[in-house]
């Protein structure tokens, strides 16, 4: 079992709507701002080793959040593990704020690289394990992208490589809520396979079958876990 | 003498054997020359061909520059420059790390591959960006200085190789603009930049002017062409997009009632093959047209 985050806020899970509320207003979240935030929840409960207190730390995991869209669910449980404050969550948007519509590295704690733009996680990601891998380190790479935006030509220029560098350090996570205009025939996790990566489709509301797929063994492989989730409405 | 590519491989692979956090990304192009080396074999880790995926070139790059390494990419200026500029934009400058871009085929040194493979515009585009260094060098000397300063800096670099060459390098030590001439009195400065010296020095002998020669276009020296300025005009000689410097200038000048000359390439897009000579020719860029421009600028005056 690998570390995981450490917090000291006392929140948890079932704090995280309240905590979107704050951005949003909205007392009721729709599938689709929610839609990474089981996912979410478990990288950063009970897979990813990083530390809120040493969020540079370089013997952490690395976790890149690519679809940069809808990023309430990512701040949210940011702020739960204690990596901003939850004073900042009401600041959403404006022009002071740290929290964008999109992050921005250089302005959160903890965030990785900035996105907005799709399509621009994978390639980074995929530079970002073959240092690692150069400099011997154990970390481990995430990468968390959207089905739809995997239609991004980037994505897939990355996926072909990471195949052909054999990065077994590099876990790709899609979340599939069905709102790519073209869909996938034969599935997401296809396009994966046929590259040499190891693939693993869940429930992505079932934190158990979530944790399970993140850390299952992928020996030389890269890895990708494709997280199934309701239809964008 | 070796040429500015053939340097650029020799200094680079003379990078990586010295520096373990020097890092090189190829994009197909560039692997033969570096397989001659050895670095291929020796720093499997460090010199990644990513293949013919351009935009995977850069992002790949800014991730080995988050983990600390200083990553050289290199591909056809327009490969390079034009189809990843999103991520050079974000991936580079917007996460906070940086690299050293190297291209070859500048302008139309690839000119007879047709308008594909010609890339007046990378400087331009490179030049709406904040805090990149840009390097136009004009002999193979110049690029290892450049180089070898660009490995041990943190700022975002680029260098254009061409194949257009000065006879002599001009080594200054320092990225600002040298003087080559110095004016009577009243005469314009003339600011030729990498490989256009030769021919701005051939098409001005018999003329009155101040020349200053610029292997670094950006960030513009603005200090030396203030301090040498006789008359308030400035004539430009890029070998590239004409005007890519011209508001540079302006800015400079402000404050004054001032003419401005810029010469390069033209919008135009010149439907022919052949050399590059030949395409400088048809954009006014040879000899004969930059003499031809620069007479009628001075003849141009308004009496005070």
């Amino acid at each position: 079992m690998p570390n995981a985050t450490s917090s000291d806020t006392g929140l948890g899970y079932a704090d995280l709507p309240r905590l979107m509320t704050l951005m949003t207003g909205d007392e009721k979240h729709s599938s689709s701002a929610t839609s990474t935030l089981d996912v979410l929840w478990v990288l950063y409960s009970q897979v990813l080793n990083i530390d809120a207190n040493n969020p540079e730390d370089p013997a952490r995991d690395r976790f890149l959040l690519s679809k940069g869209h809808g990023p309430m669910a990512y701040y949210a449980v940011l702020a739960a593990r204690g990596f901003i404050p939850v004073e900042a969550l009401p600041t959403f948007a404006q022009y002071d704020s740290i929290l964008g519509k999109h992050p921005d590295s250089q302005l959160v704690p903890g965030v990785e690289i900035g996105s907005g733009s799709l399509g621009h996680g994978l390639p980074i990601a995929i530079g970002v394990a073959n240092g690692l891998k150069a400099r011997k380190s154990d970390s481990r790479v995430f990468c968390l992208v959207g089905d739809a935006e995997s239609n991004e030509g980037s994505g897939h220029e990355a996926i072909a490589m990471a195949g052909r560098l054999n990065l077994s350090n590099l876990t790709a996570i899609v979340i599939d809520n069905k709102s790519d205009a073209t869909t996938w025939p034969g599935g997401i996790s296809s396009r994966f396979a046929v590259e040499g990566w190891s693939t693993c489709d869940v429930d992505g509301r079932d934190h158990g079958a979530i944790q399970e797929a993140l850390v299952t063994p992928h020996n030389d492989l890269p890895h990708v876990v494709v997280a199934l989730v309701e239809p964008k409405g | 003498m070796p040429n500015m590519r053939e340097r650029f491989t020799a200094v680079t692979s003379d990078l990586l054997d010295s520096d373990p956090n020097v890092a090189l990304i190829l994009a197909a192009i560039g692997v033969a020359q570096f397989k001659d080396t050895g670095v291929v074999d020796r720093h499997p880790d460090r010199v990644i061909n990513v293949g013919i995926r351009e935009q995977l070139l850069i992002g790949f790059s800014a991730g080995m520059a988050k983990e600390g390494f200083r990553p050289i990419a290199h591909s056809y200026a327009p490969f390079l420059v034009e189809r990843p500029w999103e991520q050079i934009r974000l991936d580079f400058g917007h996460q906070g790390v940086s690299g050293i871009l190297v291209s070859i085929g500048a302008t139309y040194d690839e000119a007879d591959w047709g308008r594909t493979h010609q890339a007046p515009e990378d400087v331009q585009l490179l030049s709406m960006l904040p805090g990149w260094r840009i390097h136009v060098p004009g002999h193979p000397d110049e690029v290892e200085a450049q180089l070898r300063a660009a490995a041990t800096d943190d700022t975002n670099v680029y260098i254009r190789l061409s194949t257009q060459t000065n006879e002599r390098a001009c080594l200054t030590g320092g990225p600002g603009f040298s003087t080559i001439r110095t004016g009577s009195g009243d005469g314009p400065t003339v600011v030729a930049v990498g490989p256009m010296l030769d021919v701005a020095m051939k098409a001005t002998a018999d003329l009155d002017v101040t020349l200053l020669y610029a292997n670094t276009i950006r960030p513009f020296d603005g200090e030396t062409l203030r301090a040498v300025l006789q008359a308030p005009e400035v004539v430009l000689v890029e070998p590239y997009l004409t005007g890519t410097s011209t508001t540079e200038v302006s800015k400079l000048l402000q404050a004054r009632p001032h003419r401005i000359l810029s010469l390069g390439t033209s919008l135009k897009e010149n439907r022919h093959y052949g050399t590059s000579d030949e395409h400088f020719a048809a954009h006014g860029m040879d000899e004969a047209g930059i003499r031809a421009s620069i007479s009628e600028f001075l003849a141009q005056r308004v009496p005070v």
